[in-house]
């Protein structure tokens, strides 16, 4: 068994980073385990051009800064793990990896992070790669002259229909709601720009083809009527789903599956934290994960201070 | 030129990519960027090198030219998500995929098409 650490930070997106900054700069002998890609979802952002201080950067190069920087204070990185079990009671918390390997530490932040929702709809898994997407930096270019769909109406969504306008002869927004929940110049941005158009309060209900996507089917919601419309490629952009699966029945989640915590991100468990996306938060935004991220470390150094 | 950071080894020629599939019985290619849906498959792989040492692992930028042989391969057609994940046993192409693959995935096409 490994010794007793300071801080187990199990997450390395933004906020897992961050507290990873924060706890190894204050000397506290900090262990980061991540189950994910390093960076999280930051890494889904080809520019990000609203962090404060920066003009424009790719959200991978942020993400490798962050942990070169976590590495220098002397934070411990082991990536590609398999938790297996959580013990959080007592002291010493514990957690277990697949392989056998039990970590121990004095406090836990949690930083999960959150995924990508699915449509789960019939053909979704089918056609992944062949005409359905996720991200447009890695596939538009495999849609110039295409049509396409995207299915959405968050920032996400407006930005990168706008985004795929580059490559796409039309775009078409799917949503299910009358108005988006995109901030206001995303919406606009969108709107003026001639190539996209908009199916309001609408759902896809399946995906067709043969062998590539052909086409799908749309609902409107308050018919109930479906229609069918031919198109080459949909991405998709529905927001995230928490990663807190494993901490049900463990730490306290609202009916969203969201860790609830208080200002100092304390959760529940006396000297666990959670940080990031997996919180319960109006606004996902990498400056609010990094934000919770320093406030969980801080949290866990006055923690530590009280019980050494 | 190596255009990936990662640790999975970067096959930086078309010649190079010919001799390793000539030469070895499994084989198994990733050629994508640095992106969302191909760094999980690389981590993955590099994870996988160690626990299948029958396999060998590599990736290939999908940017260079050099990688005409997967982009243009037939198994690859209608090809529309990164990373094109190619698998070679005796020198032959035997299973393509499109897209992000999760562990799961790749350790199933592994156990179908590449067991010993």
């Amino acid at each position: 068994m490994d010794d007793v650490f300071d801080v187990i930070i199990l997450g390395a997106g933004a906020a897992g980073l961050t507290a990873g900054i924060y706890s190894s700069r204050a000397k506290l002998n900090t262990l980061i385990l991540n189950q994910g890609t390093i960076g999280g979802q930051m890494v889904l952002t080809n520019e990000i051009a609203n962090y404060p201080g920066v003009e424009t950067i790719n959200g991978y190069v942020v993400a490798n800064t962050m942990k070169k920087q976590a590495k220098d204070f002397g934070c411990q990185i082991k990536s590609n793990v398999k938790i297996a079990e959580y013990k959080f009671e007592g002291q010493i918390k514990s957690v277990k990896l697949e392989d056998g390997r039990i970590f121990q530490a004095k406090s836990v932040i949690l930083a999960p992070g959150g995924k990508p929702r699915s449509l789960n709809i019939p053909g979704e898994e089918e056609f992944k790669g062949t005409g359905i997407s996720y991200c447009a930096t890695c596939d538009g270019e495999f849609f110039t002259g295409k049509e396409l769909i995207v299915v959405g109406g968050g920032n996400s969504a407006l930005e990168e229909a706008v985004t795929l306008t580059n490559y796409a002869t039309k775009v078409t927004i799917v949503h299910q709601f009358s108005q988006f929940q995109a901030f206001e110049h995303a919406v606009q941005e969108a709107k003026k720009n001639p190539k996209i158009g908009f199916i309001m309060e609408s759902e896809l209900r399946g995906f067709f083809g043969n062998g590539m996507l052909e086409k799908v089917t749309i609902e409107h919601l308050p018919t109930g009527k479906l229609t069918e419309k031919t198109v080459d490629g949909v991405f998709i952009f529905v927001g995230y789903l928490p990663n807190t699966d494993t901490l049900k029945n463990i730490i306290s989640l609202n009916d969203r599956n969201e860790i609830i915590v208080d200002a100092d991100m304390k959760t529940n468990i006396t000297g666990v934290f959670a940080a990031g996306d997996c919180n319960v938060k109006k606004y996902r935004q990498v400056t609010t994960a990094v934000a919770d991220g320093s406030i969980a470390a801080l949290s866990a150094a006055e923690y530590l201070l009280t019980i050494n | 030129m190596k255009l990936l950071e990662t640790a999975v080894h970067e096959i930086e020629t078309a010649e190079e990519l010919e001799k390793i599939i000539g030469e070895n019985e499994n084989v198994m290619v990733s050629c994508g960027r640095m992106g969302p849906m191909c760094i999980p498959v690389y981590d993955d792989m590099e994870e996988l090198e160690e626990e299948r040492p029958n396999i060998k692992f590599y990736s290939m930028a999908f940017d260079t030219p050099e990688a005409a042989l997967i982009k243009n391969a037939p198994m690859c057609r209608g090809f529309m998500g990164l990373p094109f994940n190619v698998y070679y046993k005796n020198g032959k192409m035997v299973k393509t995929t499109s897209s992000i693959q999760n562990r799961e995935q790749i350790t199933s096409i592994l156990d179908e098409y590449l067991s010993e």
